[in-house]
């Protein structure tokens, strides 16, 4: 078997815009996610009926496929808000509700961590349970979830080619559209699978390095 | 004037049925030792007192008024308490554990805060620890600052549950100092330890808990001296 790699050389920029947008999406929709999964964690956490709605989310979200969750807002959604969704935008707003989901069981597993004792002490001075939460619970929880944040950054990394199938031209689709113009898929698909790689690998460094920073003080 | 009324006060969780009807008023100033076997509920009778631990029945009442959810929060700035674990806040300096309740909850200047917190980190014999963190401390170091915390939203009664319970033994000593010279100033403490001799020197009254009823409370040199009620004496032959 020969390997033809210089035809793919040549396909390397193309292949990098398209690592740049998984970048991007992935990076927005965590953020998004982190908020979200932050508010929804708390309430699924809380003795209000609030919990059921966060209940409700977080298993729709976790039980059915991303591809569907996807294709419900890309293709589902139009003919009731009566105008297409960009596939960017409905790629971001999908990853992101996704995300928030497991984000939330995240901050709820991080804010459980946390010692009885601090939300005690803290409710003894006299803090409001939102002070508690705002000033003791999370600056701690959040510290302890950073290794499985990281997580999920790297499983969405991975997870965002999936909007592919709805014509993004982030790094799969792009890598479809070169193999499809090369003839060269192993060559291709090898290449995009290194760029995914160094992506999770960096990741995974750069959220070792934030543990060890934030560790201190405690 | 009693500044703490408990009234018939009962908890249960779920079929343990811990303090069994509770009755009794700490005055202003008074300092009132709790003892008791471990299980008798002189933790829980604690943290009902500023419902850390909601009361099945019965009724609590600060200043003449009754605590309830509604004024729940203002009654717990009165009362500063000081736990087994010393629960300092981790992720913050000593002098930010010490400040952050009266910036928050009394809403005092940062300046204000801070200059407060230094004396009584002062008071406590911590004043060069400002910026350690409290894993820098050591078991006793942190329960002085936990007291210096408590101390600084200026409550009128101090609760301390078992305060030196997890202390090494060399460091009792200077978290008891801490505590006797708060009760010299006049500070309303309700004190659960199993400290007798902390109890014998400084308490006004102690309780003695069994089996979640109070079995008998008298002056100290009483209680200690000559117990009236039997199980009183028991517990008293097997500890001193």
């Amino acid at each position: 078997m020969d390997f033809q790699w210089n035809l793919v050389w040549d396909s390397v920029p193309t292949l990098l815009d398209g690592a740049i947008l998984t970048l991007k999406l992935t990076t927005i929709a965590v953020s998004i996610g982190v908020v979200l999964g932050t508010v929804f964690g708390i309430m699924r956490l809380s003795r209000t009926p609030l919990r059921y709605l966060a209940v409700g989310y977080i298993d729709f979200i976790r039980g059915t496929p991303l591809l569907v969750q996807i294709f419900i807002i890309y293709y589902g959604m139009p003919p009731f808000i009566g105008t297409a969704i960009p596939p960017y935008i409905a790629a971001l707003i999908a990853l992101s509700i996704n995300s928030g989901a497991y984000v939330a069981e995240i901050v709820r597993a991080g804010i459980q961590s946390i010692e009885k004792g601090q939300t005690e002490a803290a409710l003894s001075l006299g803090l409001s349970s939102s002070a508690t939460m705002i000033h003791i619970i999370l600056p701690q929880a959040f510290k302890r979830i950073i290794p499985p944040l990281g997580n999920e950054f790297i499983a969405l990394l991975k997870d965002s080619s999936l909007v592919s199938a709805i014509a993004l031209e982030e790094l799969v689709r792009k890598a479809q559209i070169v193999a499809g113009r090369t003839f060269r898929p192993f060559e291709v698909w090898f290449v995009v699978a290194i760029m995914y790689l160094i992506m999770t690998v960096a990741v995974s460094r750069i959220v070792s390095i934030l543990e060890r920073r934030l560790r201190v003080g405690e | 004037m009693a500044i703490i009324e408990v009234t018939d006060l009962h908890k249960k969780f779920k079929d343990l049925h811990v303090l069994k009807g509770i009755t009794t008023n700490i005055e202003q100033g008074e300092v009132v030792v709790i003892i008791g076997p471990s299980g008798s509920g002189k933790s829980t009778f604690l943290r009902c007192l500023n419902f850390l631990e909601l009361p099945t029945s019965g009724e609590i009442r600060f200043e003449g008024n009754l605590i309830t959810h509604h004024n729940l929060q203002v009654v717990r700035r009165e009362m500063g308490m000081v736990f087994q674990r010393f629960n300092l806040f981790p992720h913050m300096r000593v002098i930010d554990n010490i400040t952050l309740a009266p910036r928050l909850v009394r809403k005092l200047d940062p300046d204000e805060a801070k200059g407060q917190a230094y004396a009584l980190l002062e008071r406590v014999g911590l004043s060069d620890k400002a910026n350690a963190f409290p894993d820098q401390l050591s078991g006793g170091q942190q329960q002085r600052v936990a007291i210096a915390r408590a101390l600084a939203m200026r409550p009128k009664v101090m609760l301390f549950d078992e305060p030196t319970s997890a202390l090494d033994p060399e460091m009792i000593g200077e978290v008891l100092d801490v505590m006797k010279s708060l009760a010299a100033d006049g500070m309303t403490m309700v004190v659960v330890t199993h400290e007798m001799g902390f109890a014998r020197e400084v308490s006004d009254r102690v309780i003695f808990l069994d089996d979640g009823m109070l079995v008998e409370e008298n002056k100290p040199d009483q209680i200690f001296g000559d117990p009236q009620h039997p199980r009183t004496k028991s517990f008293l032959s097997k500890i001193l």
